[in-house]
């Protein structure tokens, strides 16, 4: 291999896809895991230690909602005692009173907490949840109040890309360290509803100018990270860092995983935590190799200058868009197929401005074989 | 409700410290020290650890830079522009509290 194996650095948990939301851009897989198949407390604080000897140095607590554990201090408290930097990554729905406390005593680092919209009406019908905005306000207070501190994370598509300085004026106001305005990535449940889902090229050159300029004007006092939309694109992103660089991911039923989409690549087959070990699965198993690295890339990828900036892109939108998970990610400029995002924005806007458009596939078990 | 909030400007009376989501760690597996954030890992060369360590929330920046300067037998005047550029710049990003 041209490039030497790392250790990995961060790891995402995802503890449960149990969720009281239904958002349509979900990143979980179309099949959902029930309550069931989920790793139990001891196997989770076991594969936590493993990741620490490994080197992992941060774990994001996620889901479905990781709340819905019940042994969420536990695990939380498991990762402290090992030095992780935990994120509890969350949609603040229905989490009961002085448990958020029992989080930060626990040894929680920092909360970061969705929104689905800025104003109420947008968060309760894009999660499909009445109440949701008022409750998400609510563990936003408890979190500050319990010395956590706060990252709002705003998902954007179509439906809210217009309260992006709303999003901004909401973070500030709750006292947030950081705002993510992070458009929508389109694998998982976001793939099933892109045409829905997709904005608008005026509005996404805004939302642009919007964020550059409260950026600067508010360096200091809020950090604003955006997360650029990649149809929109002409480079693009170091998907995950690079493939199996230094990061990897868990599902529900210690499935390892390179990123959130890698099961839709049919070629690949990836390896559940015990019997396997992280360190065997991290160093040695086909999934994780198949595309670490540069010596898998074809052209134009392979004789690119930027073929350590940005990893080849996307593996899961190649497979997605361009049919081949090895092809250079569609959202680059030097894609030979780059010109079907453009299609694709187009197609979105007919589909999504004819009246009698069809509503969200909202994201719950079984939805997918259900007529939306 | 709450109070509005300004970019804070490092000045030598400034006492910096490390906010509550900031954490530095000896990391064995790389046998390096790292500066832990929400989302970002940094790995700071030796002389940006040696001021980050200094903010204790005690010491105030006339004071880091003064013990700087000893330690590395450099000019005051020299150290105090490279140390507050990089506690304004560290600032700015909410990584330091000055």
């Amino acid at each position: 291999m041209s490039t030497p194996l790392l250790p990995p650095i961060g790891m995402l948990a995802e503890l449960t896809h149990r969720c009281p939301l239904q958002c349509p851009y979900c990143s979980n897989p179309l099949e959902l895991l029930k309550a069931n198949r989920e790793l139990d407390t001891e196997t989770w604080l076991a594969l936590f230690s493993e990741a620490a000897d490994l080197g992992v140095l941060q774990v994001h607590l996620s889901g479905g909602e990781p709340t819905l554990r019940r042994d969420l201090e536990q695990l939380i408290a498991g990762l402290a005692g090992r030095g992780v930097y935990t994120n509890l990554i969350t949609a603040g729905v229905g989490i009961v009173e002085g448990r958020i406390e029992t989080f930060a005593e626990a040894g929680l680092d920092h909360l970061q907490l969705s929104f689905q919209g800025a104003r109420p009406a947008t968060t309760d019908r894009i999660g499909n949840h009445k109440g949701a905005h008022e409750k998400k306000l609510e563990t936003a207070r408890r979190a500050r109040a319990a010395g956590l501190p706060l990252t709002i994370n705003a998902p954007i598509h179509r439906h809210n890309i217009e309260e992006v300085p709303e999003f901004i004026d909401l973070a500030l106001s709750l006292g947030a360290e950081r705002l993510e305005i992070a458009n929508v990535q389109y694998a998982g449940w976001a793939l099933t509803n892109r045409d829905q889902l997709m904005p608008e090229r005026e509005a996404v050159d805004r939302q642009a100018e919007i964020v550059a300029e409260a950026q600067e004007r508010l360096a200091g006092i809020i950090n604003i990270d955006f997360v650029t939309p990649d149809y929109f694109a002409i480079y693009p992103k170091p998907c995950m860092g690079g493939w199996a660089r230094d990061a990897f991911m868990v599902t529900p039923d210690g499935t390892v995983l390179p990123c959130h989409a890698a099961q839709t690549i049919p070629s690949l087959s990836f390896e559940r935590f015990e019997p396997r070990r992280l360190s065997s699965i991290w160093a040695d198993s086909p999934g994780f190799n198949a595309f670490r690295g540069t010596d898998w890339m074809q052209e134009p990828c392979r004789g690119c200058e930027r073929r350590e900036i940005d990893w080849g892109g996307c593996r899961c939108q190649a497979m997605a868009i361009a049919g081949d998970a090895a092809a250079t990610d569609p959202a680059c400029a030097k894609s030979p197929v780059h010109a079907r995002m453009a299609m694709l924005i187009d197609e979105a806007k007919r589909i999504a401005t004819t009246p009698s458009r069809e509503p969200f596939v909202y994201r719950r078990i079984g939805a997918v074989t259900e007529s939306a | 409700m709450m109070a509005l909030r300004e970019r804070a400007v490092v000045s030598l009376r400034s006492v910096p410290s490390l906010p509550k989501h900031v954490r530095i760690q000896y990391d064995s597996v790389r046998q390096a020290f790292a500066v832990l954030s929400p989302e970002k890992i940094f790995w700071p060369n030796d002389v940006s650890l040696d001021i980050l360590r200094r903010c204790d929330g005690r010491s105030t920046v006339g004071d880091i830079i003064a013990g700087l300067a000893a330690d590395y037998e450099a000019e005051q005047e020299a150290v105090a522009t490279d140390v507050i550029a990089f506690l304004q710049e560290w600032s700015d990003k909410l990584l330091v509290r000055p």
